[in-house]
């Protein structure tokens, strides 16, 4: 059981990115605590990974910030940055491999850029995080040898290569079979429950999320619509229709259903108008 | 006496008809790997028939230090000699069966045990 006032490691402070004029995040607060595994879900465009972009450091808001470890990420300098870097992984839906270089030596970069470490050192490193996430086979193969799903298992073993305190997994199962789908969720359980490690998963693949999850936060519309441990979430999706229109947009959400809250939104929003326009000539 | 580099993890060398217990503390981690590893092998230098890794005393190993553990495993095989760990810490064990390491090194819960085996 997660301790939900233990001491936040990453913490999301009224964050609003717009492009355009268009909110994408609406004023986003969210806090991920030493040690657990939040999962942040919602459907495509909800800006669940322009949240995570941010909570990296690879985009800035517009309004609000983002801290990890204890510290504003907008009010570092490179070298403090890099410093926090270090202690963080990510996992890109891609993989994000560098296509020329092994997989192998695809792991072996960061511990070769950000170390000393010699050369067996590292070679003994890349066929352990190898092994750990079932590539050791692949290691002399190149990003283009291998399937979509290895490539993102071997994204994740860099990932660890550092062995990061924080994971960050953006869809860590999307486009994988259901038992290397399984054996990547038993992994990531193992790195949370075992070593401490804190994971920030976004996904929207709900057997994973409720295989995984220690908190849920489901994001609607650039909007956090609720958060909480994975037995609210587990109760919501199990009850029955309530009426409510936020419960039965995450209940609808969580089961997958074709009718509801989130099916209506998208028949009615602007339809009428939309048409008239077409038939205007203005579309 | 082996000699040990300054701050060693290394606390303290014994020597049992030939084996060497070997007393490790404090963090095994990237700061330590070379130093850690360059102890290890002076230890390995003289050639004990069995060497014993006492890791009661180490409060985090990261990958550096568990692949430091396995150079020198390398290294105490390609003399003949046994490599065994004890005394490893609930958090330690866990990095040794999520990486499947427990089954490619010795592990036993005492010295004694480390040492009666065969």
């Amino acid at each position: 059981m997660i301790d939900t006032t233990g001491q936040p490691v990453v913490r999301v402070v009224d964050l609003v990115k717009r492009f355009d004029d268009r909110a994408v995040l609406d004023g986003v607060n969210l806090q991920v605590i030493q040690g657990e595994t939040m999962v942040i879900m919602g459907g495509s465009g909800c800006g669940k990974s322009t949240l995570l972009r941010h909570m990296i450091g690879s985009i800035w808001p517009d309004e609000g910030y983002v801290e990890l470890f204890g510290q504003n990420i907008a009010e570092l300098n490179d070298d403090q940055f890099d410093a926090i870097r270090k202690r963080f992984g990510i996992l890109f839906q891609s993989g994000a491999l560098f296509n020329s270089m092994t997989v192998g030596e695809n792991i072996a970069l960061p511990l070769k850029e950000h170390t000393d470490l010699d050369d067996d050192t590292i070679n003994v490193i890349v066929t352990i995080k190898l092994e750990l996430v079932g590539l050791r086979e692949a290691a002399h193969l190149m990003p283009a040898e291998i399937s979509g799903g290895m490539k993102k298992r071997a994204g994740l073993a860099r990932a660890l290569a550092m062995d990061a305190r924080v994971l960050f997994y953006d869809e860590p199962s999307a486009g994988l079979d259901p038992v290397t789908s399984a054996e990547i969720d038993q992994l990531m359980m193992d790195l949370s429950k075992k070593l401490g490690v804190t994971s920030v998963v976004v996904t929207h693949e709900m057997d994973s999320a409720f295989r995984i999850a220690d908190r849920m936060a489901m994001l609607d519309k650039g909007r956090i619509l609720k958060i909480g441990p994975r037995s609210e979430f587990e109760a919501l999706r199990n009850g029955a229709v309530t009426g409510d229109e936020t419960s039965d947009l995450i209940r609808q959400f969580l089961r997958g259903d074709p009718d509801g809250p989130i099916t209506r939104r998208r028949r009615s929003d602007g339809y009428e108008e939309d048409i008239l326009d077409a038939a205007a000539g203005h579309s | 006496m082996t000699n040990m580099s300054p701050d060693s993890l290394i606390q303290n060398v014994r020597w049992v008809d030939r084996s060497a217990v070997v007393e490790v503390a404090g963090e095994v981690n990237l700061a330590h790997s070379n130093a850690f590893q360059e102890d290890l092998a002076n230890i390995v230098a003289e050639k004990p028939q069995r060497l014993v890794l006492d890791l009661a005393g180490v409060t985090y190993m990261d990958s550096s230090g568990i692949a430091s553990l396995v150079k020198m495993l390398s290294r105490a095989k390609a003399i003949g000699a046994s490599m065994h760990l004890v005394g490893m810490s609930d958090r330690v064990r866990s990095l040794f069966e999520i990486t499947r390491l427990d089954h490619v090194f010795e592990i036993h819960a005492t010295c004694d045990e480390a040492l009666a085996s065969s």
